[in-house]
């Protein structure tokens, strides 16, 4: 993957901002580019791609330890989950585009390295009951007994998952106290369509009080100096970056994309895959076939363009102006 | 998905959302599931208030659940523990539904749940 170069996809990204400012309609066409060119890609890659998805961003994790206990947020574009059991003492709603991710998400979630209570891991699914039939508040929840309860029922208390696009999120307004959206918006392929995308965040957490109400966005970086990508200010921000899906044979040498190099506060993208990460990446090529690859379009932020408060490319948002105020 | 989740979602079509009819989605046709999960009374006492607790009578009650008290409990009656508490961890944190529908009451578009995951993509005409 490392000799593999970026291509340019600034003519496309033209052609669909004229094209969107000609005729509002015309956003089939971005949202058509990025099933190609993001949401496909993630659709094929999801295995390999998890499997080098573990480690949480330090400035994430400290966001989402700093949140209060008992809290309800949102990961959006939460991919395999790696963000969702961070914060044990909070209430994570996932949501991803890509339905491949959010099973991981699911089994992950289902199977935490470190549960979250001390017989978390090992639950069991007590008796299914269809609506309507026998009152479920009733059914014993002696799992026990139960003959036909499958090992893989046990479920995260702290989390949940869904499959959903970030413009058109099915969360209620200000329902939740924080959102974070980590390594997403940069794959929208106009403007219009990123700022959405926050605007969308904003939509679903509480207006500011106190410690709640915050959104944390994190987006590649342009400035990446020391990068071996060689982006660097006054580049091309419109890119198609390349993925090699690796056959899972061999343990890849090659490192993931990379974020942000320049802040400490950044991704370390180069995460060693899992050695027992599954073998199951559909699409691998096989022996002597060159491993397929796939290009992901990226926008990258130019500084100041996320928001003028930070110079690390990421921000924390508030819903200051109230959409709607729900009165009890 | 828990009956947790579904107090926070509402139709994903942008012109839903300010009609008090695209909350809370309608389960149809759903099939439940109870999972065993270690309770958390810290938990339930502080999401307690961010839920929208006449949401989720109506959807216990389309559920066939017994009638939730038309007010919410207080976080003393949840310290105390008893009935309520346990009932209300069964219901938010244990109960699943695995498969189905979630129905929008404003514009009627059928969400499906698979697997224990509601999918919210629409189709290119509701976008």
């Amino acid at each position: 993957m490392t000799s593999l170069p970026s291509s340019s996809a600034a003519p496309a990204v033209a052609k669909l901002t004229a094209a969107a400012a000609a005729d509002p309609a015309a956003e089939a066409e971005a949202d058509a580019y990025e099933r190609t060119h993001v949401h496909g890609v993630y659709q094929a890659i999801a295995s390999h791609f998890s499997a080098t998805r573990h480690k949480p961003w330090p400035g994430v994790a400290s966001f989402l330890q700093a949140q209060h206990p008992a809290s309800i947020g949102l990961d959006v574009g939460c991919g395999n989950g790696k963000y969702l059991g961070v914060s044990p003492s909070v209430f994570m709603l996932g949501s991803d585009r890509s339905s491949a991710l959010v099973a991981l998400a699911r089994s992950r979630t289902a199977h935490p390295d470190e549960p979250a209570t001390p017989q978390g891991a090992i639950k069991t699914r007590g008796e299914a009951a269809t609506t309507g039939a026998a009152a479920p508040a009733t059914a014993t929840p002696t799992a026990d007994t139960n003959a036909n309860a499958p090992a893989q029922g046990g479920r995260s208390s702290t989390s949940d998952v869904l499959v959903a696009d970030g413009l058109s999120l099915p969360f209620r307004n200000e329902g939740v106290d924080f959102a974070i959206c980590v390594a997403v918006i940069h794959h929208l392929s106009t403007r219009a369509r990123r700022q959405d995308a926050i605007r969308q965040l904003l939509r679903c957490v509480k207006t500011r009080e106190a410690a709640s109400g915050h959104v944390l966005v994190y987006v590649w970086a342009l400035e990446q100096g020391n990068s071996r990508r060689g982006w660097e200010e006054g580049g091309e921000q419109d890119l198609l970056v390349p993925w090699v899906l690796k056959s899972q044979t061999r343990t890849p040498k090659t490192k993931a994309p990379r974020g942000p190099k320049t802040s400490k506060d950044t991704p370390s993208g180069g995460e060693p895959p899992s050695p027992t990460a599954s073998a199951d990446a559909a699409g691998a090529g096989g022996v002597g076939q060159p491993d397929p690859v796939f290009k992901r379009f990226y926008h990258l932020y130019r500084q100041g363009e996320l928001e003028e408060d930070r110079d690390n490319w990421w921000v924390v948002a508030a819903n200051d102006a109230p959409i709607s105020r729900r009165e009890k | 998905m828990k009956l947790l989740t579904l107090n926070f979602l509402s139709c994903a079509v942008k012109t839903c959302k300010t009609s008090p009819l695209s909350f809370p989605l309608h389960p149809k046709d759903a099939e439940l599931a109870k999972d065993d999960v270690e309770p958390n009374p810290d938990l339930l006492t502080n999401i307690l208030p961010r839920l929208d607790w006449s949401a989720l009578r109506t959807t216990a009650a389309e559920l066939g659940f017994p009638d939730l008290p038309e007010t919410a409990p207080s976080p003393e009656e949840l310290v105390e523990g008893g009935k309520t508490v346990q009932d209300l961890h069964e219901l938010l944190m244990e109960t699943q539904i695995v498969e189905g529908k979630l129905v929008c009451g404003c514009c009627g578009h059928e969400y499906a749940v698979r697997e224990g995951i509601a999918n919210f993509l629409l189709p290119s005409h509701l976008v």
